[in-house]
């Protein structure tokens, strides 16, 4: 081989590129050919050089933050990504939150309502004069509301039930007037409040709810404009009964 | 931000104008955080970053005009060195300024080829796959590179010395 053939090798040899046996045999060369080992130190020398000449360039503080910050920017959408599940989180519990407050807003209003009823029915008991009407027919009771109620309702036949109509009067609740009508179930008293729309949420709009307020069962629903309630110191099964009475004849 | 500072001279050495370099190493990092998805982990980053890029230099006005003598003549053979003036003498004169002035006339094939081998101290096998190009082809731009590096010192330190 010529040493031109071996100086085309000379650039690896160089660059370390060599296979082992390429190396072996340059380096076996070398030793002999003193005008190739000039060539392979002064190609080091310049691969050396140019590695000292072309470290030139050394980007500025400034790029250097500028790069940092733009780099972060861009995780950023990754970031209000990962946020994504935290603020839906976040944007939930705020309905929840303004749920419940409305909620628990109705639910005052609902029982500060109960309260107040709970309240005319006590009196009523009380009273020397529970009823303004007093029948134990629904025929007398009803018409007697004609011309002092801006509504009408039906009463159930009792006949065949354990219920008796006592009478009713005619109260003032929230500035407008309404019904109120007694029964008795053995020695209890009930009162059942016919009531006109009352402010959004108050009381049910459909269905019934059944609780108990202070030992006194209550259940309470509405149908057609009007709000039924149901107040009294028996069983909650028998307040369901009369309920039932009631719910049947507005139905009939 | 790894690579960074090299990223940044060999941009610089690619695009010679600081404020492209900058806005190339951006795109780069830019480019590399989008898509790192696509790097395979236990293979070469380096190469994998320095091949974004010079792939995002060749799109550029400059690195267009660039890509022009780009992979022209790496098939042909490498002409034996006939050096007028030997290795020895050459080295002697050549200085810093020299190299860098030699190094900015180069085509950009030829300089960044260079600059991967010499200053990175790549592989072949890395160069290659920064490149685009096989290891065959590696070697012989390299060689082809050098030589015109040669040309150019000694044609400047003539000039210096008339």
């Amino acid at each position: 081989m010529t040493c031109d053939l071996w100086r085309n090798k000379l650039d690896a040899y160089v660059d370390e590129s060599l296979s082992p046996e390429e190396l072996s045999a340059v380096e076996d060369h070398l030793r002999a050919c003193h005008s190739c080992t000039a060539d392979a130190l002064a190609r080091l020398q310049l691969k050396r050089a140019t590695r000292a000449a072309a470290a030139r360039y050394t980007p500025s503080p400034e790029f250097r933050l500028r790069i940092s910050q733009s780099l972060h920017k861009s995780r950023k959408p990754l970031r209000v990504f990962s946020w994504l599940p935290k603020l839906a989180a976040a944007a939930l519990v705020l309905v929840f939150v303004s749920i419940s407050a409305t909620m628990w807003m109705q639910h005052e209003t609902r029982a500060q309502v109960m309260a107040e009823l709970l309240d005319l029915h006590v009196a009523t008991l009380a009273s020397a004069n529970p009823v303004d009407v007093i029948s134990t027919d629904r025929h007398t009771v009803k018409p007697w509301f004609q011309g002092k109620l801006p509504f009408t309702f039906n009463l159930p036949e009792l006949a065949n039930s354990s219920f008796t109509l006592l009478g009713g009067k005619l109260i003032y609740f929230n500035h407008s007037p309404d019904a109120q009508l007694l029964f008795a179930l053995r020695k209890h008293q009930l009162s059942v409040f016919i009531l006109q729309d009352q402010p959004a949420g108050s009381l049910p709009q459909a269905g019934f709810t059944t609780s108990s307020l202070k030992g006194f069962s209550v259940e309470t629903w509405g149908r057609a404009g009007l709000r039924y309630v149901v107040i009294g110191d028996t069983s909650p099964a028998d307040i369901h009964a009369l309920a039932d009475l009631l719910r049947a004849a507005a139905g009939s | 931000m790894p690579h960074f500072a090299k990223l940044f001279n060999f941009a610089c050495w690619l695009t010679q104008d600081r404020a492209a370099a900058e806005d190339l190493v951006q795109e780069t990092f830019m480019k590399a955080l989008k898509g790192f998805s696509s790097f395979h982990q236990g293979t070469n980053f380096r190469a994998w970053i320095y091949r974004i890029l010079r792939n995002t230099f060749l799109t550029t006005q400059t690195g267009l005009k660039a890509s022009v003598s780009f992979d022209s003549g790496d098939d042909a053979p490498v002409e034996p060195v006939t050096d007028e003036t030997p290795e020895s003498l050459l080295m002697a004169r050549v200085t810093q300024e020299t190299i860098q002035s030699a190094l900015e006339e180069l085509p950009v094939n030829f300089r960044e080829v260079i600059l991967l081998c010499d200053l990175e101290e790549m592989s072949y096998l890395e160069i290659g796959e920064t490149l685009s190009i096989p290891i065959g082809t590696v070697m012989s731009r390299l060689a082809r590179a050098r030589k015109a590096l040669r040309a150019l010192l000694e044609a400047n330190i003539g000039r210096a010395a008339r």
